[in-house]
């Protein structure tokens, strides 16, 4: 006989064990709060702002930030890839700006105008001028669709055209293009910018999954897929280049380098690369442009851009490690506008907001900083539906995984095309809010 | 992946399910542990009858949760690529089966007392 009186003590004691190990779980590091009156504007609410802003008030009492961006709509880019294969909807990768800023920043919805990095100031669409201690640039890149002749956005969806990077729509409408030619089959045209761009990866992804997807359909005698890049090399690391190449060799995807996109003719589809050789035309039934990438006028106009480098895409001028501006101390770059030599991706900006959280606590309590950032990149790099390569890497283009002897970088695994479907965005929406 | 700590994976599971479903998810599994400890210290004993039964429904719970996955994630089975994939499909299959037969002997015991059995 067992006394019912003592296991329902017994078990109630059990239970409160268990919410005791929840409310564990869920508590916060707790971390001194540094008390300043700075003022702290933060141009641009993206990944690495958003991030930023959410780590900061955790940091810092009594600071007066305010994020400038005109965007209503927050986007979880490394989703755009997926969109673009009609694999998720447009709406997996938009959300509201508004919902990941944390309480006690200001956000103003409203672009910058102008910044006058001596008098420490920034002016925004409509006039209003902000005073700043501390200036961190965070606007991301401007695709530059006006520099391929003959195109234009609204062209995306019909007549055989994708752009998956110029937004969630463009991206679901790139499928429309593309899942016609997975069907009908054709020459297949996938090309990548020479200029520094987001995610070098994706143009590669697009290519892998679009073949990958009409061979699955049955189609693959019909189709004929081409990557034209204006580099010589199918990656910027070349152990990760030399991979791809022999991935592509494999599925019988044929490279064209030093091709770069010039123009397009919709009616007649054809595609105009500038090569060593000259002009060469290209004739195809499916064609995915990805344009030049610059930073925004507002940071070229600004004087905030290098001098000697990427002249034609106007990056910060910033140290590679600290991200922090070589002439003008109290500003940093953070994200895709950061003019060093990696790191326009989601993964870079989750290393470089800690740096810059630490340049910046560090500037107002009078240390030295800390923290640096290696140039850090991460591409789960889709081959097929269903696997991936989980590349990563640094400035110096080592391989540097993060489970070694585990996940193996070039390696085409489940685990890792889980990692991008599954894990990516939600390691990024908590990235969102500081806490990843 | 970086400073890769319980509160991150704590905050990644959080965002893959959303805060609620999360949290409802682990309080549903704290539940069942523990109404299968409770059955286990109420009834002294493992009712070996009720264990036979669990264990029928484990290759059932191995075979759906493995199933649940490759539909949730676009895969299907010929994407097993390296030896960590096999793995984490054996340790998918293991949770569903260890899930399936812990839930159906407490459902068991808690809706049959062990005196009507035994």
């Amino acid at each position: 006989m067992t006394n019912p009186i003592a296991t329902r003590r017994q078990f109630l004691g059990l239970a409160a064990g268990g919410a005791a190990a929840a409310t564990l779980a869920d508590t916060r590091r707790a971390q001194a709060q540094t008390p300043t009156s700075a003022r702290i504007v933060i141009i641009g609410a993206g990944a690495g702002g958003t991030a930023l802003a959410n780590r900061l008030v955790r940091r810092l009492a009594g600071a007066q930030i305010t994020l400038l961006d005109p965007r209503v709509e927050h986007l979880y880019q490394p989703g755009l890839t997926l969109v673009a294969t009609g694999l998720k909807p447009a709406k997996y990768v938009t959300s509201k700006t508004t919902d990941w800023l944390p309480d006690g920043v200001t956000l103003i919805p409203e672009k910058a105008a102008a910044i006058d990095p001596v008098a420490k100031k920034v002016s925004t669409d409509s006039g209003q001028m902000l005073d700043y201690d501390f200036l961190v640039v965070a606007p991301g890149l401007i695709l530059d669709h006006d520099a391929i002749e003959g195109f234009s956005l609204d062209m995306v969806g019909e007549n055989g055209i994708g752009a998956l990077y110029a937004g969630p729509d463009y991206a679901a409408r790139t499928w429309q293009a593309a899942s016609k030619f997975t069907e009908e089959g054709g020459f297949g045209l996938f090309t990548r910018p020479e200029t520094e761009m987001k995610c070098a990866g994706a143009p590669l992804k697009h290519t892998f999954l679009i073949d990958d997807i009409a061979k699955k359909a049955g189609n693959g005698s019909k189709i004929d897929v081409n990557y034209a890049a204006p580099q010589s090399a199918l990656f910027g690391v070349p152990i990760v280049a030399e991979k791809v190449r022999m991935l592509f060799k494999d599925r019988g995807i044929t490279s064209h380098y030093q091709h770069t996109l010039k123009a397009i003719e919709a009616g007649a589809k054809r595609a105009t690369f500038q090569t060593p050789e000259g002009a060469v035309e290209i004739d195809y039934d499916y064609i995915h442009v990805i344009p030049p990438q610059r930073a925004p006028d507002v940071i070229r106009q600004s004087g905030l851009s290098w001098a000697d480098k990427w002249t034609d895409q106007g990056w910060v001028e910033c140290d590679m490690a600290t991200l922090r501006h070589l002439r003008f101390p109290e500003i940093w770059a953070l994200g895709d506008v950061a003019g060093v030599p990696k790191g326009k991706t989601a993964a870079s900006v989750k290393w470089q907001v800690p740096v810059v959280e630490d340049g910046l606590v560090s500037a107002i309590e009078g240390k030295e900083p800390t923290e640096t950032y290696n140039g850090y990149t991460s591409c789960p790099m889709i081959t097929q539906v269903g696997r991936a390569m989980l590349v990563e890497f640094d400035y110096n283009n080592d391989l540097v995984p993060s489970f070694p002897g585990i996940i193996a970088p070039l390696e085409e695994l489940w685990i890792s095309w889980l990692m991008k479907e599954v894990a990516l965005k939600a390691t990024y929406n908590a990235m969102l809010r500081g806490r990843a | 992946m970086k400073d890769l700590t319980f509160e991150t994976l704590i905050a990644v599971f959080e965002e893959i399910f959303g805060r609620g479903l999360f949290w409802f998810m682990f309080v549903a599994a704290v539940v069942v542990t523990i109404a299968y400890l409770y059955v286990l210290i109420r009834d002294r004993s493992i009712s070996w009858r009720k264990f036979l039964l669990a264990q029928i429904a484990m290759p059932i719970g191995a075979v759906i949760a493995v199933w649940f996955v490759l539909a949730m994630t676009h895969s299907r089975l010929a994407n097993i690529g390296g030896p960590v994939d096999l793995i984490v499909l054996l340790g998918v299959a293991a949770g569903g089966a260890i899930g399936s037969a812990i839930l159906v002997y407490t459902i068991q015991s808690l809706i049959r007392a062990p005196s009507s059995e035994e």
